[in-house]
């Protein structure tokens, strides 16, 4: 299992990086959601993988018995994923307003902030 | 767009998912649930009524700007923060709790208010992007 | 009290913003209601800095949970003196927007962002937990995204999404080092991690992890090569805010590279040299970078990498002196480089565009302005006695002792470009014959001024002026509160201490 996770958050982060250094600006923040689903995961994978065991403390004691799953990287996750809610409905807003005023979608094309004149 | 299944299911729908969310809220802090989650599932109620009625009628609805709903909350969530320094002298943020269980609610405390105030800041954070971003369109 | 001390600035920044949003459609109010929260913040800090100084670090367990466990906020000398200096800038900044913001940006919510975004410089200061660190940089990120777009205009619009881009992905990899960081060591808290990650013998995952964390504060530090978003963007925003990005934003970069390569990953002789040698390309392409710009505000945009070189040369060469140097060089450069992106705003009243072949004739026509103004580009230079001489001394001391004389030599080149840029824009600007250029129409120059605006656009820059002259001539203060920070630093135990005080 931990195998698998690792292979597909290598894969997020490839096809996130390759998304990026597209030329498109839909691309471009599709490519940021993946990385940043990419390391939601790793750091679910770093916090280590146990199965069926919540960190819970049954009603009628103190301490869990035995192993059970770390809560600071689900929480962590939490964290990431709210804030990057926040980041992506801003950047999707961003991109409708770039595509508007500046009538195109090609990055390429985006180099008026670059020029030395 | 005019469906009549959608207006009169959203008619339905919308105190339904709106009580669905309040109890979310609630059992959130031993179980499953939340402010977070909770805000999310009002604001979806918001928004298939727009979706099913117009975003004129909805706002109507809301009475209030969504706007306005942000700082309610922050302002809940910080004074919950506070509580603890003002009155107990302890760290912020420090959980409070009154002691009595009270009926339906049960316990009281501040991390109720914090959450209480996350469910209207993320009510009015979703409602003013989706009818800014569906006013535009 | 005293163990919530150091939430108290986070907290008088969140509230002055929560009420800001409550007047939301109201810019005279919200003018009103910034300055007067500004200054209580400025109190606050300085309340806060004094205490620190007098009784030494101070801690806040958020939560009242143990240190390592929950989120602890650590109050620092280095931390509460970047507080005080981040407070005066906003409290100078917002006096400076009444005459630089108009109000329909204003009602975008300019000012609540505006002190979302020192709350959050503040908290990632303040806080000794690296995923608090993580989600302070986004609150930083957030409120300054929207203060970049705030009025969208076309080019506006364009810096922003590179900003934008660069800044998520620098966020991204840094989210990166902190899930490595936690698999390895199960902890997040920045003292613990302090204690733990000696005892680690697999020495290469942790050399790893600490150069992931470098990249990711390098795009926010803008080092070479990862700046391009800086000079892409600074310029497009109104004066104001491209004031207070320039002279905080990097800075945070840097602060969070100061604490991590001493307290969590004290640096091994690889990733010194591998500091050393991004240190001076960045010091070389930010100078060459500012040579052949032909936009004031572009030109100052270039200078901010050029000098970024110095902190992160200081950081490098790791010793005791080199990093009083680094932390003064910080202090001394907020100040300036807000205050140059101030005069930005000016030129572009008074001009109507930034463009040095556009300028020329300000010292025949406003001679007194001129005279204040050569103030702080003298400063940036490092002429003695004026503020910019006195971290150099330390800096070139230390990489003379090291016996780095590239890192020596490359300093000395800094302090020329920097001279030759200086008095490129002295001559451009302030020396040249005034040319005769269209007037727009739709801006109100700065002759159109009442007295009440002309007050507010040159107060603010007469007041940091004075900061910096005080630098200059008590720079002995500076120079003690320095050297604490920079033995602090050296001997990270004492951090570690502050946060266990009852372990050790």
């Amino acid at each position: 299992m931990e195998i698998l996770l690792a292979i597909m958050t290598g894969i997020l982060y490839a096809a996130g990086i390759y998304l990026i250094l597209r030329r498109s600006l839909v691309k471009l923040i599709i490519g940021i959601v993946v990385l940043g689903n990419g390391v939601n995961l790793l750091i679910f994978l770093m916090g280590g993988l146990v199965k069926g065991q919540p960190p819970i403390i049954p009603k009628d004691s103190h301490h869990i018995e035995g192993i059970f799953a770390d809560p600071v990287p689900q929480a962590l996750i939490l964290t990431a994923i709210v804030i990057s809610f926040g980041l992506q409905s801003f950047a999707i807003v961003l991109i409708k307003r770039a595509y508007k005023v500046l009538q195109t979608d090609d990055i390429d094309a985006m180099n008026k902030t670059d020029d030395i004149e | 767009m005019k469906s009549i299944i959608l207006t009169t299911a959203s008619r339905t729908l919308l105190p339904l998912l709106i009580l669905f969310s309040v109890f979310v809220l609630l059992r959130g802090h031993y179980l499953p649930g939340g402010g977070f989650i909770g805000g999310l599932i009002a604001s979806i109620a918001f928004i298939l009524h727009a979706f099913a009625n117009g975003l004129k009628k909805s706002r109507f609805l809301l009475r209030i700007h969504p706007g306005f709903l942000i700082p309610t909350g922050l302002l809940l969530a910080l004074g919950s923060a506070i509580v603890p320094i003002i009155f107990e002298g302890l760290p912020m943020m420090t959980g409070v709790w009154y002691p009595e269980t009270l009926p339906v609610i049960g316990k009281v405390g501040s991390a109720l208010f914090f959450d209480t105030g996350v469910y209207f800041v993320v009510i009015g954070v979703c409602l003013t992007i989706i009818f800014t971003i569906s006013e535009q369109a | 009290m005293i163990e919530n001390l150091s939430i108290f600035p986070i907290l008088g920044q969140a509230i002055v913003a929560v009420i800001l949003l409550f007047f939301w459609r109201r810019p005279k109010w919200q003018r009103i209601l910034s300055i007067f929260g500004s200054s209580v913040n400025l109190f606050i800090a300085a309340a806060l800095f004094y205490f620190v100084y007098e009784h030494g670090t101070q801690t806040t367990q958020l939560g009242n949970w143990e240190a390592p466990f929950g989120i602890t906020m650590v109050a620092d000398l280095l931390a509460v003196s970047l507080v005080l200096l981040t407070n005066i800038v906003g409290f100078v900044l917002s006096i400076y927007s009444n005459a630089n913001m108009v109000s329909a940006r204003v009602k975008f919510g300019y000012y609540a962002m505006f002190h979302f975004l020192i709350m959050g410089l503040s908290g990632a200061f303040l806080t000794g937990d690296i995923f608090n660190m993580y989600v302070w940089f986004e609150v930083i990120i957030i409120s300054s995204f929207v203060l970049l777009t705030i009025g969208g205009r076309k080019i506006q619009i364009e810096g922003a999404v590179k900003y934008f881009t660069l800044n998520m992905l620098s966020s991204i990899v840094f989210l990166t080092g902190i899930a490595m960081l936690y698999g390895v060591t199960g902890t997040l808290n920045m003292a613990e991690l302090g204690r733990v990650i000696p005892t680690i013998e697999n020495t290469g995952i942790v050399d790893t992890i600490s150069l992931i964390f470098f990249i990711g504060f390098g795009v926010k530090a803008g080092v070479f090569p990862l700046y391009f978003w800086l000079p892409a963007s600074y310029h497009t925003p109104p004066a104001a805010v491209s004031a207070l990005f320039g002279g905080l934003l990097t800075k945070v970069g840097v602060y969070a590279m100061i604490r991590t390569f001493t307290l969590i990953f004290p640096l091994s002789e690889m990733n010194q040299i591998i500091l050393a040698v991004i240190a001076i390309f960045t010091i070389f392409f930010g100078g060459i970078g500012a040579l052949v710009q032909k936009d004031v505000l572009r030109v100052f945009s270039y200078l901010i990498i050029c000098h970024i070189g110095f902190m992160v040369g200081g950081l490098s060469l790791f010793t005791e002196v080199a990093l009083v140097g680094a932390v003064f060089y910080m202090f001394h450069d907020i100040i300036v480089k807000t205050t140059l992106f101030m005069m930005g705003g000016v030129f572009f009243r008074i001009f109507g565009n930034t463009k040095l072949y556009n300028m020329g004739g300000l010292m025949n026509n406003y001679p007194r302005l001129s005279l204040l103004f050569a103030i702080p580009l003298f400063a940036l230079v490092g002429i003695p006695p004026l503020s910019g001489f006195w971290p150099k001394i330390s800096l070139f001391g230390a990489s003379y002792e090291t016996g780095n004389i590239i890192m020596l030599v490359s300093f000395i080149f800094a302090s020329l470009i920097t001279l030759i840029i200086i008095a490129k824009v002295w001559n451009d600007t302030f020396a040249k014959k005034e040319l005769e250029t269209a007037k727009l129409k739709q801006l109100k120059y700065f002759d159109q001024f009442d007295r009440r605006e002309k007050t507010a656009m040159i107060l603010p820059i007469a007041l940091l002026i004075g900061v910096t002259l005080y630098y200059s001539f008590f720079s002995e203060h500076i120079q003690i509160v320095a050297e604490r920070i920079g033995h602090d630093l050296m001997h990270p135990e004492t951090y570690i201490k502050a946060v266990f005080p009852s372990k050790n």
